[in-house]
């Protein structure tokens, strides 16, 4: 990759992330870094702590150890343990997405597809109807929605169009890093196959940085670059996608690989 | 009706003192931080919620004994609400009522502005039943109180562009948000947005309780409010285009009423005092919505 100097720093970094729920453990001790326009996954079986790491580096969940730290657009890195809640909210709405699993969770289910879309643009002070209803047509388009739906409320969307509006949506304020929860869990594989499809292309034209929990072995060997494998916790093995996947060092991993279903 | 001859059962204007005291404390913070809701320590009061416990406990809590009262409902004087609660308070704090908006000094309203401009000595006290502009769109109190300390409004234009999406235009007929001293986004209570203009740098001070919510907050005189809105979908107020049927009045408020089983209807003013002004003769007969309420 060609990157400035400046575009060298890292992202986003999680320095020895740990956190437990009373005696049950989180996750423990994690760290990464991840580069501008780097897509990273993180596999794991249920219950491995793929999603509360997600938690912590958005800030919903606080850390019981470690930090993360944040390059913002300015250039500089700060701990995001140090910002203001109205920043981290400005920046959660203006420089990251998160897709969950359940659509329904990441979107309104009452106000129109339109609506939901326009609602980031509406939070960052756009006033102008026409320009906010414009920019939510041209996202639905970009993410394969059909224009004539953009006052349809997402209760009448299929699952695999929900999942595309909560993108959209995240998408529309130009964010920096998405992270995604499973964001094909639950569909069907044709649908999941679009899906993957436009977000591999949206991440590559956009230039986003990604962090993708996934236990879909495929989803993170199609999407990422790099990946992290957790068990119970921690993380056992991390390294290029493809090197991890074709040549699994830790028995566990060799054994998730090895559980992929060949059609 | 000249001395105060309030019910000795009661204390004056029905709260005892520590409660009064306890609501003007929260008036206080409410006038020195516009639009901001105030939490408070609602009472129950001899009626049932929705009908005025917010409005009758700030009204009791700032009525004086040379007060002038002033009740209205949806801007008429004669309606059971306003008659009653202005009963009220002749039975428990012994103060002069008024029908006139000129002349009251407390005018306590459900649901409109008088049509009569206010001035500097009056305070307005509205009744209100949902005090949170974004309880709709919210329903976590958590997060709206989280989302009014950021000042994190874009939700409310979120309302206002699924009104323009669905009609065509800004939908909102009543219960138009408005943003207060630039900073916090309040909830009108339900009058009709063709009342909001007259809340913008009023003389009069506004006071807005909600009793089932108990939350208090106010207006102070002179305070700049606006109506929320798009750069191409201004605010604009909305009145039925057309005169009152008794007073002729083009320029306030009107209500529709039916006046037979044929669906035969007329147009008049819904602020019944100032349609009796224009009228001249507040006795004068024949009119159903000039019976002026018997003392």
């Amino acid at each position: 990759m060609n990157l400035a100097a400046n575009e060298s720093e890292p992202l986003l970094i999680g320095e020895g992330l740990t956190k437990s729920f009373g005696r049950q453990i989180g996750c423990r001790d994690v760290s990464f870094c991840l580069h501008e326009g780097e897509v990273m996954a993180v596999v794991g079986e249920s219950g491995s702590g793929k999603t509360t790491l997600l938690r912590l580096l958005s800030m919903q969940t606080e850390s019981d150890a470690g930090r993360v730290l944040y390059r913002m657009r300015d250039g500089v890195t700060r701990d995001l343990a140090t910002l203001g809640e109205a920043e981290l909210r400005f920046l959660a709405r203006t420089d990251w997405g998160f897709v969950h699993q359940d659509p329904a969770l990441g979107l309104r289910m009452a106000v129109s597809g339109g609506a939901n879309v326009g609602e980031r643009l509406m939070a960052v002070g756009w006033r102008h109807y026409g320009n906010i209803r414009d920019a939510a047509a041209d996202w639905l388009s970009r993410v394969e929605i059909d224009i004539a739906r953009i006052d349809d409320r997402p209760a009448t969307y299929s699952g695999g169009m929900r999942q595309r509006l909560q993108i959209a949506r995240n998408l529309v304020t130009q964010p920096r890093i998405v992270l995604m929860d499973e964001p094909t869990g639950g569909l069907d594989v044709s649908v999941q196959a679009r899906l993957l499809d436009l977000l591999r292309s949206l991440v590559a034209v956009l230039k986003l940085s990604a962090v993708i929990v996934t236990h879909d072995l495929a989803v993170a060997r199609l999407l990422s670059h790099r990946i992290m494998v957790m068990k119970g916790g921690e993380v056992i093995e991390s390294g290029l996608t493809d090197q991890v996947l074709d040549d699994p060092r830790e028995p566990y991993t060799q054994l998730l690989v090895a559980s992929i279903l060949q059609p | 009706m000249n001395a105060p001859q309030n019910a000795p059962a009661y204390n004056f204007a029905y709260l005892d003192e520590q409660t009064k005291r306890m609501i003007r404390r929260a008036i206080l913070k409410a006038v020195a931080i516009p639009g901001y809701q105030v939490p408070f320590a609602s009472r129950e009061m001899p009626m049932p919620y929705g009908w005025g416990t917010g409005g009758v406990q700030v009204t009791a809590a700032i009525l004086g004994p040379d007060d002038v009262l002033k009740v209205i409902d949806q801007g008429a004087d004669d309606t059971t609400n306003a008659v009653s609660i202005r009963k009220f308070f002749q039975k428990t704090a012994g103060v002069k009522t008024t029908t006139s908006a000129r002349e009251a000094t407390v005018i306590q309203t459900r649901h409109r502005i008088p049509e009569t401009p206010l001035t500097g000595n009056q305070i307005l006290v509205y009744q209100v039943p949902i005090p949170d502009p974004l309880r709709y769109l919210e329903p976590r109190e958590t997060e709206t109180r989280r989302m009014h300390a950021l000042a994190e409004y874009g939700l409310m234009h979120v309302k206002l562009y699924e009104d323009i999406a669905r009609h065509g235009h800004i939908a909102t007929t009543y219960a138009y948000p408005v943003k207060v001293d630039g900073r916090y986004v309040m909830d009108p209570s339900p009058t009709p947005k063709f009342d909001n203009p007259k809340m913008d740098g009023c003389p009069a001070l506004q006071l807005f309780g909600a009793g089932r919510e108990k939350r208090i907050y106010a207006i102070p005189p002179h305070t700049r409010v606006v109506s929320l809105d798009f750069d191409d979908h201004p605010f604009e107020r909305y009145r039925y285009d057309g005169a009152c049927a008794l007073c002729g009045a083009t320029d306030s408020y009107l209500d529709e009423i039916v006046t037979d089983d044929r669906g035969t209807r007329m147009f008049v003013c819904s602020d019944t005092d100032y349609c009796e002004g224009r009228r001249g003769d507040p006795e004068e007969a024949g009119a159903p919505q000039a019976e002026a309420p018997r003392p």
